[in-house]
């Protein structure tokens, strides 16, 4: 597998941008001389010089150190969320594979209400309830996110249990949650496991669209949506506060994305090339 | 007071407005009949004015603003948003309203009026010349129409409690009546203003919190209603009949813009003619050529201000040294310096400075770090565990800043004290929260420790509702819980004094408490930053502003850039 | 079919129940009510003015109560009337923005889809080739942008500096006096950038799953045996795997119509454009609970026609399909 994916140059790129970027955000702390939170009055919307690499914002505060700073809250969002979607969605997937019967019926209109729900609404409102920190908005994104998991797994394992393997295995007298455990999951991880680097991507996005709207991590603690939503309301004389946060959410999700799809494309058997 | 008589420029202005008038009323029915249109052919009113004068005041051309949200409903007692209001303004007037000095009541409907010795009753005399823009005479029962409606328990109304303190409503002729109050109340002059006035023989007899009339309303002020195609645009065009002369712009248009980073660039691009700066854009974003050419830029005090308020319930905020001590630690002009880029002043009170209000010998805490130490360590908070934290009991001061979300300004402001804080071994957290929950959660169930937050001033100096003991139940505006017998007692005296002398006297005293007792850090008054297309002429800046002169902005006949066609 | 048909529509009834159950709930759970928003920290509202506001909006009724009546109301057909200061029915509301917002986006999907099936489709031919990994690269790169940030970008250098487009808005101030082919053009150069970022931010979605869809059938028995006749590729790829592997995206299509709905408030803020996705954020904010209501009940119609819609036209196309 890894020589395969060797051999596709996006993926490898898409692979180091995500390794560069995840090392940058554990070592923020010694990157950086500056405290993400130190505003200094006297060098406000100064450009990138040699002290501050890529200048100061609104209240004079290193704009390297709070990418950095974001870079770790940016990207635990994306992993934390995806992370609760991931296990909704595989659980639940696999209950309904499982099960089947009235209990697929069920999860699975649960699964349609939530489609068909605005996700936006429910984030406004369990926001508005919770309160915007970080872990609420960790928690909404994952909970808003599950459904397409939680189909493939489904799929999955309904069509694992139809083999014969499995047939055999409960004519031995195994249990069958051992064997969906044992040998349906790992088989449908695949699929989960590059849905969760696209879904790392998307919850990015979907974090700095809040910020947008004013919902997403709330400042002074820094994310790179926030620090982008601040750099809109200076666009016409600090270009490096929304460039910055800008070309870091694009290089990232872009990252994430062909790593995301050179994976699938390897690990899908029938995306295989001839 | 003597009916002002028209004069000079005005009179002109009438008769223009008689010339013109003719076309416009001929056309004026039908929907849609006035259009604004980039002038390629001069506008027919440009022939009046002679050619030779180049910046001579004309009629016509058309004022595009731009708006974050719509409005919702044009009768200004219904309404409860600021772009309703502005809408609304255009429409109605009051019977009296503020000089441009802010400093005493002026004539509008009303062209005179007295008080009684005993401050309980008020007279006021209608002009007689005022006409509802569908021709019909503007009379005293309009007045007490919407006296009734305001104070009508089903009327859906936030507003009725002035009027409430009104005993007697009586009818002395079609243009005059008097009102009774049950004790003196000082702030009654001021509230006659444009909620007072609804045109009776259009809304009698309906259910004004349903009726139609709050979305195509007919009014008697300088513009009339045109159309309104929600969340996009609002317009309105000139009233040829406008009791005090004509306005000169033929048609105002309102777009709503919900994003302000759009606005600017609408601006820029002559999208727009006239928005509110950010203190930013202010200093760094309009300075460059085409701004010194095609706009003008302008800046007054605004009337609010900005403060930290205590939840004086709260055990950590209940001694007045620790609030002194946090009024010094916390840097005012570092505030207006950055948060608002040198854009407004730091204030010391709760009036606006500018007015007679304000008492201007009050002293100011000034920017202290060390006295703060000391007098928290008077109070008995040291760090004992050296943490860098101050504690007492073993407790560390800690606390929470609440400030509502989708302001730039308050969040920057909560940010720079919470630094400030720290400084002095405060642990200071910022949370931000939605505005809808933070009333109903925090400010009315007073969950707070402290709050960023703002007021905006009324221009009467009674502030009952904020300072006395009595507004600290759920849902009122004494949220933080200040109790003082004396200030109690000043804020009572206040409203029932008519003499300014008098009153000032009281309200200097109310100030001097305030300073000393700190319920809130008041941190400081921004500017209003308003910028203006240079083709609008006859523009006059005022501690009111410059939108109270608007009937008289006009734009030279050779720059205008819409055709209004009639 | 008809039976189907009848079944299927009978599903709907549980499902919207539990929608606007749900809605109602998240919305009555929420802090806030509109009253608050009216009274504003507005010193001269008193606690009788609220309690009045409360009962006229009857928020002071139990919430089931609430629920009930509204439920009552939506029987007969009636959305109510928004807890706005205008009053105005909710009807009135939704229908001036939706049709809006599905023009919007209809011409998006239009775009997108007749951009990314060709890139699709050569992508998938021609897999690993440097097209392939130069669209990978580009439609991706449409997607990572943050869609607000282009848009703002897009503004300045076609709006402001270039001055070739208006800024935003859907119509010229002085739209009423141009003639009808000057209408047409305003409405045209208005739309270009709201609808040109739309389909650049949602083109890697489409022409993603239109490649692997493609791929997935290019590996199928029937197409090797179709290139083993000595077909030509064009006629392979373009005649027989085409159709098939166009079947999934028509499903797509339909899943993708409730983030049509709520999804495009960003761009209707930045553009000024008055469709449903900032009706519905407004109403959020401002606790407008009949709104709400009525643009997630609408919102879940449509998707659940939109899905029904899709099946039946896989059904169409599918010939697998066709005689259950």
């Amino acid at each position: 597998m890894g020589r395969r994916l060797l051999r596709n140059p996006l993926a490898v790129a898409g692979g180091l941008i995500v390794l560069v970027l995840f090392v940058a955000a554990v070592l923020a702390p010694w990157l950086t001389p500056y405290d993400p939170s130190d505003f200094d009055a006297a060098h406000v919307l100064e450009g990138p010089c040699a002290l501050h690499l890529l200048g100061t914002d609104g209240l004079g505060r290193d704009v390297l150190s709070r990418m950095l700073f974001g870079a770790r809250v940016s990207l635990m969002v994306g992993f934390v969320s995806v992370g609760i979607s991931s296990l909704v969605g595989v659980t639940l997937g696999a209950v309904a594979g499982y099960f089947r019967g009235v209990v697929d019926t069920v999860l699975m209109r649960f699964v349609d209400v939530m489609l068909t729900f605005p996700t936006f609404f429910l984030i406004l409102a369990v926001i508005a309830y919770l309160d915007a920190s970080i872990w609420n908005i960790m928690l909404v994104i994952g909970l808003t996110s599950w459904m397409g998991v939680c189909r493939l797994v489904r799929a999955e394992v309904l069509s694992l249990r139809e083999r014969d393997f499995m047939v055999a295995a409960e004519a031995l007298g195994m249990k069958p949650s051992r064997v969906i455990m044992r040998h349906a999951l790992p088989n449908a991880m695949a699929p989960v496991f590059v849905a969760g680097i696209l879904g790392v991507a998307g919850a990015i996005l979907v974090e700095s669209a809040l910020s947008f709207l004013g919902i997403g991590v709330q400042p002074p603690q820094p994310s790179w949506g926030n620090i982008l939503t601040e750099g809109k309301s200076t666009l016409g004389v600090a270009w490096w506060l929304s460039v910055c946060p800008g070309l870091a959410i694009l290089i990232t999700v872009l990252g994430y994305n062909l790593l995301g799809e050179g994976l699938r494309d390897i690990l899908d058997p029938r995306l295989r090339s001839r | 007071m003597a009916e002002r008589k028209a004069s000079g420029p005005a009179a002109l202005a009438l008769a223009l407005a008689t010339l013109a008038a003719a076309s416009v009323l001929l056309y004026g029915c039908g929907k849609g009949a006035e259009e604004a249109r980039p002038a390629r052919e001069k506008s027919p009113l440009a022939a009046v004015v002679p050619a030779t004068l180049d910046a001579a005041p004309a009629y016509g051309d058309a004022i595009v603003f731009g708006t974050i949200g719509d409005g919702s409903t044009l009768i200004p007692m219904l309404a409860s948003d600021s772009s309703s209001h502005e809408y609304a303004g255009y429409l109605f007037d009051g019977l009296l309203e503020y000089d441009k000095t802010l400093s005493h009541l002026e004539p509008r409907l009303a062209s005179s009026w007295e008080v009684s010795p005993d401050g309980l009753q008020i007279t006021f005399h209608l002009r007689r010349d005022v006409h509802w823009t569908d021709g019909v005479a503007f009379t005293a029962r309009d007045v007490q129409f919407a006296f009734d409606t305001i104070r009508d328990p089903k009327t859906m109304t936030a507003y009725a409690e002035d009027y409430k303190q009104v005993q007697r409503f009586e009818l002395l002729g079609d243009f005059d009546f008097r009102v009774t109050y049950e004790k003196p109340f000082a702030p009654a002059l001021a509230s006659w203003n444009s909620m007072m006035v609804l045109p009776r023989h259009l809304l009698e007899g309906k259910d004004i919190n349903e009726s139609d009339f709050s979305q195509h309303p007919v009014g008697l002020g300088s513009h009339i209603f045109e159309s309104w195609e929600r969340n996009t645009r609002f317009t309105l065009r000139v009233n040829p009949d406008y009791y005090r002369g004509r306005a000169h712009v033929a048609q105002v248009v309102y777009r709503v813009i919900p994003d302000e980073s759009t606005q600017f660039l609408e601006l820029k691009s002559g999208g727009l003619d006239m928005m509110g700066l950010t203190p930013l854009q202010f200093r760094r974003q309009t300075s460059s050529g085409i701004f010194d050419r095609d706009f003008r830029k302008y800046r007054y005090v605004s009337n609010s201000y900005t403060y930290m308020g205590y939840n004086l319930d709260n055990p950590l905020f209940q001694d007045v040294r620790v609030r002194r001590a946090f009024t010094y630690a916390i840097n005012k002009q570092e505030l207006v310096d950055v948060v608002l880029f040198g854009l407004g002043q730091a204030t010391e009170g709760p009036y606006r400075p500018g007015t007679a209000w304000l008492n201007k010998n009050l002293r100011p805490y000034g920017f202290d770090p060390a006295k703060a130490r000391a007098l928290l360590a008077e109070a008995g908070w040291r760090d004992s565990d050296g943490d860098g934290i101050l504690d007492k009991d073993g407790k560390p001061f800690s606390f929470k800043i609440l400030t509502n979300q989708g302001n730039d300004q308050r969040l920057k402001t909560a940010t720079v004290i919470q630094k400030r804080l720290r400084d002095i071994g405060i642990d200071v957290a910022v949370r931000v929260v939605e505005w809808s929950a933070f009333i109903n959660d925090f400010i009315d169930k007073r969950r707070f420790d402290a709050i960023v937050l703002g007021w905006s001033l009324s221009l009467d100096p009674d502030q009952y509702d904020i300072w006395h003991s009595s507004k600290t139940g759920y849902k009122q505006f004494n949220f933080v819980g200040f109790k003082n017998a004396e200030a109690d007692e000043l804020l009572e005296k206040g409203r029932r004094t008519f003499d300014d002398a008098e009153r000032r006297r009281i309200y200097d005293r109310l100030q001097e408490i305030l300073v000393e007792e700190q319920p809130y850090t008041f941190l400081y008054v921004p500017d209003s930053l308003p910028i203006v297309a240079s083709r609008f002429h006859g523009i006059e800046e005022a501690p009111a502003g410059i939108s109270w002169n608007f009937p008289q902005w006009y734009v030279p006949s050779a720059s205008q850039k819409y055709t209004i066609t009639p | 079919m008809l039976s189907y048909l009848a079944k299927r529509l009978a599903g709907f009834v549980p499902l919207l129940l539990g929608i606007s159950f749900v809605s109602f709930l998240v919305m009555a759970m929420a802090p806030g009510t509109p009253v608050d928003l009216m009274t504003d920290l507005n010193p001269k509202a008193s606690p009788e003015a609220r309690e009045r506001l409360e009962k006229f909006y009857g928020l002071d009724q139990p919430l089931y109560v609430q629920y009930g009546l509204w439920l009552g109301r939506i029987v007969k057909g009636d959305l109510g009337t928004s807890f706005s200061r205008d009053r105005r029915p909710v009807l009135d509301k939704i229908t001036e923005a939706l049709p809006i917002t599905l023009f919007l986006n209809v011409l998006d999907l239009t775009l997108i889809l007749g951009l990314a099936i060709p890139i699709g489709i050569y992508s998938a031919s021609r897999q690993y080739s440097l097209v392939d990994r130069a669209t990978t690269v580009f439609v991706f790169v449409g997607f990572a942008m943050p869609s607000f940030w282009v848009a703002l970008l897009a503004m300045m250098l076609f709006g402001e500096q270039l001055g070739w487009l208006p800024i935003s808005g859907l119509r010229s101030l002085d739209y009423d006096s141009m003639s009808l082919l000057g209408q047409i053009g305003d409405r045209i150069r208005h739309l270009i950038l709201p609808v040109g970022i739309a389909a650049l931010t949602g083109l890697a979605g489409l022409s993603r799953y239109m490649r692997s869809s493609m791929l997935e059938v290019l590996r199928q028995d029937y197409i090797q045996t179709a290139r083993a006749k000595g077909l030509s590729e064009r006629v392979v790829v373009y005649r027989h795997a085409l159709r098939n592997a166009l079947l999934p995206v028509v499903t797509i299509l339909g899943l993708s119509i409730p983030g049509l709905i709520g999804g495009s408030v960003i761009a209707e803020t930045i553009f000024a454009i008055p469709g449903m996705g900032r009706l519905f954020y407004t109403s959020v904010l401002m606790r407008d609970y009949p709104v709400v209501m009525g643009i997630t009940l609408i919102g879940a119609v449509l998707t659940l026609f939109g899905n029904l819609l899709a099946d039946l036209m896989y059904v169409a196309v599918d010939p697998r399909l066709r005689n259950r």
